[in-house]
């Protein structure tokens, strides 16, 4: 499901590519089932194109990987966290516009 | 200006309404660029099941009818552009379409954005979105198998996904601020031999109570009485009607009280030129198959309208 410029992560992975992660990371918490998770998948690919190295983008298949949401409370997906310094800084719930999670990632990218 | 520079057509929104007015500019040959900002399908892509779409006697994964509308569109040539509209210039014989990424030119515009789920409007509603709060319950009814939920409203979309949810979670209550529901009967019908499935009538929810687990309860109002009463829950589902994506038209196109374009029988606005399909239009059925008859007929009908300015 990951573009080139995107990792997948796991509940193994989740601590050293996120938490301990040097640079912000937007992770994409999706699943097979999702529709709204599959429209927003482009979305996601364009904008880890378009901010390179200044952002890490992860996605998370929630169906694989329970502990992770159930850590931060997910029920609803998809979910977009932007983690800075192993903490959540930005978080968006459902399929939004484009320009919505730019604007979050400008604001945890600063 | 250039004309070549210049789009026959350019039809906002990729779900049904739109893809298929995609369909038949593209078979018509006309230059046709279709705007979405997110994946094709619409709505279609918040859906489990298709049962009243005809061709399909078994009904048809609603996710799955999304990618077979937008592949035959795509089959005969349709361009499609990943953008998001805001803004339009209706004025003179060239119109525009403002994206967050370019401005386009065009002879006609079919307006197909559709609508989007309202909110309920209770406390605690937005706090809780996310953590138990759900607008979409094939996304997110997997977070709560076992458990107790509510789904609020009483109109088709409520009520199929009642029942669907009570292939996850171990009761469902339908709180409804009517008397009966809207729904259609055969759906009525299925709900109310549902086991699993409770109804809470005359009853509004002002109030979603919880911690930081989420959602906990539900502060239920009874609208004859006025008594209030608690209903604990771990989640609850929102299916209270939809709102029309138009955010971006200008207010020369002539619009209802809540923002549904007006349009003829061809699908014409108040304004020469552009048009309307599907969810976006102020009608009474909105459903994938008038969706789809819309869309057609706009594509045609702005097809019309070039050669008769045009050439």
């Amino acid at each position: 499901m990951a573009g080139k410029n995107i990792i997948e992560i796991t509940d193994g992975t989740f601590e050293q590519d996120v938490l301990q992660a040097e640079m912000p990371v937007l992770v994409d918490f999706w699943a097979p089932w999702c529709g709204p998770c599959r429209a927003i998948a482009p979305v996601i690919d364009e904008l880890a194109g378009e901010y390179g190295v200044k952002l890490k983008v992860a996605k998370c298949n929630v169906d694989d990987n329970p502990k992770t949401p159930s850590r931060y409370g997910i029920r609803a997906i998809p979910t977009l966290i932007i983690f800075k310094d192993g903490n959540v800084s930005e978080q968006i719930t459902g399929a939004v516009a484009k320009s919505q999670i730019a604007a979050a990632i400008d604001k945890a990218i600063g | 200006m250039n004309m070549s520079d210049v789009y026959d057509t350019i039809i906002i929104g990729g779900g049904p309404a739109g893809l298929t007015a995609g369909l038949y500019a593209a078979r018509a040959r006309m230059n046709a660029i279709l705007i979405e900002r997110m994946g094709f399908g619409g709505q279609l892509l918040t859906y489990e099941k298709v049962d009243n779409y005809p061709g399909f006697p078994e009904g048809v994964s609603a996710f799955g009818l999304g990618e077979l509308i937008s592949a035959q569109a795509l089959r005969f040539g349709l361009q499609t552009r990943s953008s998001e509209v805001v803004g339009l210039g209706v004025d003179g014989p060239v119109r525009t379409v403002q994206l967050t990424d370019g401005v386009l030119s065009c002879k006609t515009i079919v307006v197909a954005s559709g609508a989007s789920p309202n909110k309920l409007g209770a406390k605690g509603e937005t706090e809780y979105t996310g953590r138990g709060v759900s607008y979409c319950a094939v996304c997110d009814a997997p977070f709560f198998r076992d458990q107790d939920v509510a789904v609020v409203g009483g109109g088709d979309t409520a009520i199929e996904e009642a029942i669907y949810l009570t292939k996850f979670v171990k009761r469902v209550y339908v709180v409804h601020r009517r008397d009966r529901l809207r729904a259609t009967q055969v759906i009525q019908e299925k709900a109310a031999q549902n086991p699993k499935i409770s109804f809470v009538l005359n009853t509004v929810v002002p109030e979603i109570q919880g911690g930081p687990q989420g959602v906990g309860s539900l502060v239920l109002q009874d609208v004859q009485s006025g008594k209030t009463s608690q209903l604990e829950v771990d989640g609850v589902f929102v299916f209270v009607g939809i709102h029309p994506n138009t955010q971006y038209v200008p207010g020369e196109i002539e619009m209802d009280a809540q923002g549904f374009i007006r349009t003829d029988q061809e699908m014409a606005t108040s304004v020469g030129g552009i048009f309307a399909a599907g969810d976006v239009r102020a009608k009474e059925l909105r459903q994938i198959v008038t969706a789809v008859g819309d869309g057609a007929t706009a594509a045609f009908n702005a097809g019309r309208y070039i050669e008769a300015r045009f050439h």
